[in-house]
């Protein structure tokens, strides 16, 4: 068995992400991430990859856009607001078609906000931040050995489907320490036919790019592009059940969120109430067929979010609204205790139907 | 099955998160399940730091403690503030060279060190955090002194490693405080 070690959140993510062989890294600081830049300021140059703290966060996605245009395993990492500053290169990224890994170790919003944990840029992630239409896919861990495992898997997803991958993760799990080995670490690798690597005056030029200004041309790209998002629909959803097999009430929660979440349910089915736990991993895609078929079952849910309510949208819609959904929250960088959480279960096993 | 959720709290720059990652790797070590998380931002730059290290034989759930079953405090400020979140039955260890307030409490065991004075004492002034630890080792069954050098050393840059001989100093004189 590989060795356990201690590591911060943040520190598996630049980690793993060399494993997964990134060798770019263009960022700029803002708590509660900058271990993800400083680990990579201090491993690249000495693996022969590329460190650079870009002049601001505009510069440093649209450094990313070009070394995916290249055909290079590259990331950026933030906080919330640097990930606002970040969007318009996401969406160019997104409308060319190209790879990217981004990661965004969230904080209270808006606006500067605060640096505690939050979770409040659910939206953000993912129904857009930029503009157009376009997905990225969203994987929320919830410890420090899934920062790294999904790490690996965004590189892996975005390589596959040319689009970009981001780790929708929160301060707490950024800074906090967990043993985790690298063990599970599977590297695949893509060809990139279409990266901009010189013709050598031996093919046609490639051409990556988002502007189409001919309507139809561009209708057929999103078109094309939304095919590609259905299959990762299909392929890629990824979510942990927690004693749901005879539930009568459905907690959902991810992150750091769902870990508090877990003590509750424990707390709860201890008392002996019939309760469990979906946690999403991939937000999007969501999972939402599982949460369907949970409504089938369970009498009502209850959404643990620290925010003011974003992912219960996609609950009530996965499950059609058969069932009420409430909210178990705190913001602004506070974290529901598991007492909160268990009395919103109480709750909730009166109501339903 | 066992948990134990121990809270440290201090003045930023009194070793407090330091402290906290020599428990989270002597559980580790000891081949248990732990998680570590500090407090950060501002008021690490002199304000009160605080970690929080839960050890445990299952998967840690939330990292997040709000009752602790031990609470260590070097400073008046985190004493008052946290004195009432631990659960009955639980240890509270008390640098009392810094904090001169007893424990009102009666349904908590409570121990007072003079870890500061001690550190000084013993010619290592910044490691009365260890001073610390080696007295929470000593009445805690889930960790051992076995092993707390190799958890030194773990925690040591190779190029400091000097540091380890006086850390094992300060966990010494903490240990063997009656």
């Amino acid at each position: 068995m590989a060795e356990r070690v201690l590591m911060k959140g943040n520190e598996a993510i630049a980690e793993a992400a060399i494993r997964a062989g990134c060798r770019h890294y263009f960022g700029y600081p803002i708590t509660p991430q900058t271990e993800i830049a400083a680990y990579m300021a201090k491993k690249m140059p000495k693996i022969g990859g590329v460190f650079l703290q870009a002049e601001s966060e505009i510069a440093s996605i649209n450094m990313v856009y070009g070394a995916a245009a290249a055909g290079m395993r590259v990331m950026t990492s933030s906080s919330s607001p640097g990930i606002s500053l970040k969007s318009e290169g996401l969406s160019y990224i997104a409308g060319s078609d190209v790879p990217a890994f981004v990661v965004n170790v969230q904080r209270g919003g808006p606006g500067l906000g605060g640096i505690q944990p939050s979770q409040s840029d659910y939206f953000q992630a993912t129904k857009g931040g930029g503009h157009g239409d376009y997905r990225m896919i969203v994987l929320a861990p919830a410890s420090v050995q899934e920062m790294a495992s999904l790490t690996v898997k965004g590189f892996n997803l975005a390589d596959k489907y040319l689009m970009t991958a981001m780790i929708l993760a929160d301060g707490t799990i950024g800074q906090m320490m967990e043993p985790i080995t690298f063990e599970d670490v599977e590297v695949e690798s893509y060809d990139k036919p279409w990266a901009l690597t010189g013709t050598k005056l031996r093919r046609k030029h490639n051409i990556v790019n988002s502007l189409y200004l001919k309507p139809d041309e561009l209708e057929r790209k999103n078109f094309e592009r939304y095919e590609r998002y259905r299959t990762v629909e299909e392929n890629e959803v990824m979510y942990e059940e927690y004693m749901m097999e005879d539930a009568e009430v459905c907690v959902v929660a991810f992150g750091i969120a769902s870990r508090v979440a877990k003590n509750a349910v424990a707390q709860a089915r201890s008392e002996g109430v019939r309760v469990g736990l979906i946690r999403p991993i991939t937000l999007w895609p969501f999972p939402s067929k599982v949460l369907r078929q949970a409504a089938e079952k369970v009498k009502s849910f209850v959404c643990v979010e620290l925010n003011m309510g974003q992912m219960i949208e996609d609950v009530r819609l996965a499950i059609e609204c058969t069932r009420p959904v409430s909210l178990c929250n705190r913001t602004g960088g506070m974290i529901p205790s598991p007492d909160q959480v268990l009395a919103s279960i109480r709750e909730a096993q009166k109501g339903g139907n | 099955m066992k948990t134990t959720q121990i809270l440290i709290a201090g003045f930023g720059g009194q070793g407090i998160l330091f402290a906290g990652k020599f428990l989270a790797y002597k559980g580790l070590l000891e081949d248990l399940q732990v998680s570590w998380l500090p407090s950060y931002g501002p008021e690490m730059r002199g304000g009160t730091a605080n970690c929080n290290v839960i050890l445990s034989d299952d998967p840690v759930g939330s990292p997040i403690i709000t009752d602790p079953d031990v609470l260590i405090v070097m400073n008046l400020p985190s004493l008052q503030k946290y004195v009432d979140s631990v659960v009955p039955g639980g240890q509270i260890y008390v640098d009392s060279t810094l904090i001169s307030e007893k424990v009102a409490r009666t349904d908590v065991e409570v121990y007072y060190i003079p870890a500061t004075q001690m550190a000084n004492d013993a010619g290592v002034p910044t490691l009365a955090n260890m001073v610390m630890m080696g007295h929470v080792l000593k009445n805690n069954p889930e960790l051992t002194f076995d092993g707390t050098e190799a958890t030194v050393a773990k925690l040591v840059p190779p190029s400091k490693a000097q540091l380890v001989e006086l850390n094992m100093k300060a966990l010494q004189a903490g240990r063997d405080y009656q």
